[in-house]
């Protein structure tokens, strides 16, 4: 088994064994291909592109093609132990109804995003005046699917005004390093930001 | 029409039909029994020496066990031969497939058109109605004929999809996967009603005498033609039609004919249709599929609860559909996965982007056949194939 990303380990480590997963926007389906042999876990991926459809199915993991915009109404209250959603809340329409249903479907969620407030991110636009690009935001400005932007103190007010409880936050820096100066300062050094929630 | 001279690599090549005859009763759903019977049967591959590898592949409507490969001095191969064949969804370098001709039908099974022993003529209008469960019972029996105790898979699309969710449901054990393509949990009001006007089509025409015109020496063409460009134009979709057929017409291109002989496009092809089947298809038959599609309904058993009757179901599940059919819609294949989801049965489901409509189950459309080979690798894989 080739090693998960780091962000992906840490959220990994999150799951507990046995649990039922639901993994938002599952991609080539590794992580819940890991989740399925390391912790025993069982559960869905749900994903809108093709190619990611089919190498989920090579990865043997159960995949549903499912456009995240439309809600999670093909499952029921309570259905998982988790809802993972992994670098993907910046891209769908409504993040806060997401959120929200990813707490109805999940006792708790792990939410993963990259963080806006990054200072590099900042000194793209505010020295060069350009819109920011970064590993983790490798899209130009004209075709990138990320539509939400958001830093990691605006994911905590929406959690505070959703009434989602946070559990457990981590922050990585540049190259999905372990924090130094982003356990100081998370909202300007930490790249990637991870989130264990619940409802309150 | 000649065979091709040379056939294409990846085709099974020349085919043989088989068949097998059943000395036991048969019990049907509808409260007959048939003292005996006959299936029809293809197969392609080789079955492994554990017998592990077997797929039972289901037909449709208008189908039978003509599933791929050629016949000799045919110039069409068989119905599927976009998925069946060397290096094909249903690799037969590793899959050994089986495809049987339904009961009812009219292709080499007992069928309308069989002598009915009692009365030593043809059945015709006596046929009893059969069901999906009736006709996974006689492929159960077949697959214990051919020594397969567990399919790999057992795959279909439309009524053939249909098949294959019965099975998960009635014989639960004995199949690994079952692969739902363009299918639905029961018809919709419209498609009853297309199949109504298409049987009242048959039944209405005079030369269809109650169902007995084989023994009357005549035989229901105009209806049954009239059945078949009904249904043709439903297993396309609007698009497709467009860009086959267009307004284009026969003759002066500034004139109309102001006549009612061919002359859009469209009216020829569906004439050919019409036409052709006529010449290879019974209308007793015809008429016998379309109920067993109108009674498809396994949610029925509990109160309309589809979770509840695939609760016992132990087969992996891969469910396919087409954005352009509205035949059989994409919402109907997501009410048979939301069915799985609520049980936590395994599951996998893709939306494929295709504007052929409903008859893009046919077709080798790139995606389609990518995430089909792509499922039966690891069905495979598991297998040893």
């Amino acid at each position: 088994m080739s090693p998960l990303r780091e962000d992906l380990q840490i959220v990994a480590d999150w799951v507990a064994p046995g649990q039922r997963v639901l993994d938002l926007g599952c991609g080539d389906g590794m992580l819940l291909r890991h989740l399925f042999d390391s912790r025993q876990a069982t559960g869905y991926g749900l994903e809108i592109d093709p190619e990611g459809i089919t190498q989920s199915i090579a990865n043997g993991i159960n995949v549903i093609e499912s456009d995240l915009d439309q809600g999670l109404s093909d499952f029921e209250d309570d259905a998982f132990d988790q809802v993972i959603l992994t670098q993907t809340i910046q891209a769908v329409q409504r993040p806060d109804a997401l959120l929200q249903e990813m707490l109805r479907v999940g006792r708790t969620g792990i939410v993963t995003f990259p963080n806006f407030a990054y200072y590099r991110l900042r000194y793209h636009l505010a020295v060069r005046g350009r819109m920011p690009m970064s590993d983790a935001l490798s899209y130009a400005w004209y075709e990138t699917p990320n539509i939400h932007f958001c830093t990691i103190r605006d994911f905590e007010v929406l959690c505070d005004e959703l009434g989602i409880h946070i559990l457990e936050r981590r922050v990585l820096s540049h190259d999905l390093k372990r924090p130094v100066l982003a356990r100081v300062m998370p909202n300007l050094f930490g790249e990637v930001a991870l989130y264990r929630i619940c409802r309150a | 029409m000649n065979t091709p001279q040379s056939l294409p690599s990846d085709s099974v090549g020349y085919v043989e039909p088989a068949s097998v005859h059943f000395d036991e009763a048969l019990s049907l759903e509808s409260g007959h029994t048939l003292s005996g019977y006959t299936l029809a049967y293809e197969t392609y591959g080789t079955l492994n020496a554990d017998r592990s590898n077997a797929v039972l592949v289901c037909h449709a409507l208008s189908g039978d066990h003509h599933a791929a490969g050629y016949r000799e001095g045919e110039r069409k191969p068989g119905w599927w031969e976009a998925c069946i064949g060397p290096g094909k969804p249903l690799d037969t370098n590793r899959f050994f497939v089986v495809c049987s001709n339904n009961i009812g039908g009219c292709h080499g099974s007992t069928g309308p058109t069989s002598i009915n022993p009692t009365t030593g003529e043809a059945y015709g209008a006596d046929f009893p109605m059969v069901t999906v469960r009736d006709w996974v019972k006689t492929q159960a029996r077949l697959a214990d004929h051919l020594g397969i105790e567990t399919w790999a898979a057992v795959a279909g699309g439309s009524l053939g999809g249909m098949q294959a969710l019965q099975w998960a449901i009635d014989l639960p054990e004995r199949l690994a996967h079952a692969i739902v393509i363009a299918a639905a949990p029961r018809l919709s009001a419209q498609n009853i009603a297309f199949n109504e006007v298409a049987r009242q089509a048959i039944r209405s025409d005079p030369a269809f005498h109650e169902g007995r015109y084989a023994a009357a020496g005549d035989q229901p063409a105009t209806g049954l033609m009239l059945a078949r460009m009904l249904g043709h134009i439903t297993y396309l979709s609007e698009a497709a039609m467009g860009a086959k057929f267009g307004r284009e017409r026969r003759g002066e291109p500034n004139d109309y004919g102001f006549h009612y002989d061919v002359e859009f496009e469209v009216e020829s092809y569906l004439r050919h249709q019409g036409q052709s089947f006529v010449d290879r298809f019974d209308a007793n038959t015809y008429l016998l599929m379309t109920k067993a599609l109108d009674y498809f309904d396994p949610a029925a058993a509990t109160g309309g609860d589809l979770a509840a009757a695939l609760a016992g179901a132990k087969a992996r599940f891969m469910v396919t559909s087409f954005t352009s059919d509205w035949r059989f819609p994409p919402s109907a294949s997501r009410e048979i996965v939301r069915a799985l989801l609520d049980t936590n049965k395994p599951v996998s489901y893709a939306e494929i982007r295709a504007d052929h409509g409903h008859d893009a189950f046919l077709m080798p459309v790139p995606r389609y056949r990518s995430v089909f080979t792509t499922y039966m690798q690891r069905v495979a894989a598991e297998v040893g194939a």
